[in-house]
């Protein structure tokens, strides 16, 4: 699904981002980036949807290698991923149900399909009474919400968070991160970059560590070693 | 295509004040050009006046029979350059200057003797009337043997060629420079539109949005601000027409094909100068 191959990526002045990291994500997993900030958990993220391009070392995602896309082809890439970031990153100026629309008008979907699909998401993200509502009229957690219900109206093969839950209080959070365990539930991947380390030991999933750019931990990798090194 | 014009549409909505500032913008450098125009057309109408007067006299040498004069003026008439040529004889020159003579009817009317010559006139076409064409038409008149002199005031005509020159030219420099100005100035708005939305475009993109999807809406959006401006400032030159015409001076308004060109002009560079900046933003982010 996603796979990193001894990727390596400089800064524009000088100085990595990332050293020579491996990893491979597969289908329907649910992984924690972690690190301090700067440990370039974003940049993981951001070689993924193929904003930046790796300096070396190959990336591969649901099939594409991003640093063989044409720019052209770029938005198709995107098309099969959910993104979600800290500051929601919501159309200030559209109603919940317009932000989520607007995921599947760029995809050129059928307008007689959108308005079922978006009320399917935000259903499913618990938002369907506010579909009316602008960004600034609902709280952290809800805008959060919608954004995530964009991010997964178009069906997306994997997630990606990046600190979903770092504006959002500590009930606002509990919920948000309980959604992504049903989104994953569900079968979608979900990989969720955060510092929160409360979050991380809440559930058993797979953790990534970097530290200033280097993979310093893997549990999938290190675990099942610790495992065959104890006899 | 109906989604790109819901969204151009939906900007103006979403940003009344930032839209009718560029299209209050756009209308304001399109009326300076469009002033300068009604100038340049009003200055052109008056050479023309001016020119309507160039006219070659070819005086005949008396006593020459009419039959020969008839054919020569059916001549004249044939050469490419020019648009009529009337044959005026000696009694109706007379009569012609009693009429605008007034001061000299008395004389006139005391002479035993017709003195002046029968005369061949001749107009040419309104795209011949230079220094150079005439020559040429007044050297053919004086080829004919019953001509004894050809008039038509050469240095009136040369001077006239100058002024028309000169009148070209400045037009054309002032024209490019009030045009250039409204360009940069249009651009710049429709630059700040863009920058404003920018955010908006990131997000676009991070939706998998294409480049040709974002940029569409901006580009109608772009043409439809510029059509407006080019309205509001036919609008804007009417007026100024309007109160010329009634405290200044007789003049001109813009023919409809000039009318058109302007509002044409505005939807172009709305049209190319959203393209241009959307494209350097597509290309940055």
């Amino acid at each position: 699904m996603i796979k990193f191959t001894n990727v390596f990526k400089a800064f524009p002045k000088g100085g990595l981002a990332l050293k020579d990291v491996s990893f491979h994500i597969a289908k329907g997993e649910f992984v924690f980036l972690t690190g301090h900030s700067g440990a370039g958990k974003s940049t993981v993220l951001k070689l993924v949807y193929a904003d930046e391009p790796v300096t070396s070392g190959e990336v591969r995602v649901s099939g594409f290698n991003p640093a063989d896309l044409r720019p052209r082809d770029v938005p198709m890439l995107r098309r099969r991923l959910g993104i979600v970031f800290q500051d929601f990153r919501l159309l200030e100026d559209r109603t919940a149900e317009e932000n989520v629309a607007f995921a599947l008008e760029v995809t050129g979907a059928r307008r007689s399909s959108i308005a079922a699909r978006v009320m399917r998401v935000l259903t499913q993200v618990g938002l369907a009474a506010k579909a009316q509502a602008y960004p600034r009229e609902l709280s952290g957690g809800e805008q959060q919400r919608v954004a995530i219900a964009r991010a997964l109206v178009n069906e997306p093969s994997v997630l990606l968070a990046d600190e979903p839950t770092g504006n959002l209080d500590e009930r606002a959070t509990r919920g948000v991160f309980q959604l992504l365990r049903d989104i994953n539930a569900s079968g979608t991947a979900v990989v969720m970059a955060t510092h929160d380390l409360d979050l991380v030991r809440q559930a058993p999933y797979r953790v990534i560590e970097l530290q200033e750019g280097a993979l310093v931990y893997d549990s999938a990798v290190d675990e099942s070693r610790d495992q065959a090194a104890t006899p | 295509m109906n989604l790109t014009i819901r969204e151009a549409l939906l900007a103006f909505r979403r940003a009344p004040l930032l839209s009718a500032l560029s299209v209050t913008t756009i209308a304001f450098s399109l009326f300076v050009v469009g002033l300068f125009g009604l100038v340049a057309v009003n200055l052109q109408d008056a050479l023309r006046g001016v020119a309507e007067r160039v006219e070659i006299v070819a005086y005949l040498l008396p006593g020459t029979p009419i039959e020969p004069i008839t054919l020569a003026t059916k001549d004249i008439e044939a050469f490419p350059e020019v648009q009529s040529a009337t044959y005026v004889s000696e009694d109706s020159a007379l009569a012609r200057a009693r009429a605008e003579l007034v001061e000299f009817r008395d004389v006139l009317q005391e002479l035993e003797r017709n003195p002046l010559p029968a005369s061949i006139e001749v107009k040419l076409r309104p795209r011949f009337r230079d220094a150079d064409h005439v020559n040429d038409v007044a050297e053919r008149l004086r080829g004919f043997g019953f001509v004894d002199d050809v008039r038509f005031g050469r240095d009136w005509v040369e001077k006239l060629d100058r002024l028309r020159q000169v009148a070209a030219a400045v037009g054309l420099v002032v024209g490019a420079a009030f045009a250039v100005v409204a360009i940069i100035i249009i651009g710049t708005t429709i630059r700040m539109a863009v920058l404003q939305r920018s955010r908006e475009i990131a997000i676009m993109r991070l939706v998998g949005a294409t480049n040709g999807f974002i940029r569409r809406p901006f580009l109608l959006q772009g043409a439809i601000k510029g059509m407006l401006g080019g309205l509001v400032a036919i609008g804007l030159s009417y007026g100024a027409y309007t109160l010329i015409n009634r405290w200044l001076i007789q003049a001109s308004f813009f023919s409809n094909e000039q009318a058109v060109a302007i509002v044409g002009f505005g939807t172009l560079i709305g049209l190319f100068g959203s393209a241009a900046s959307v494209g350097r933003h597509l290309r940055r982010v």
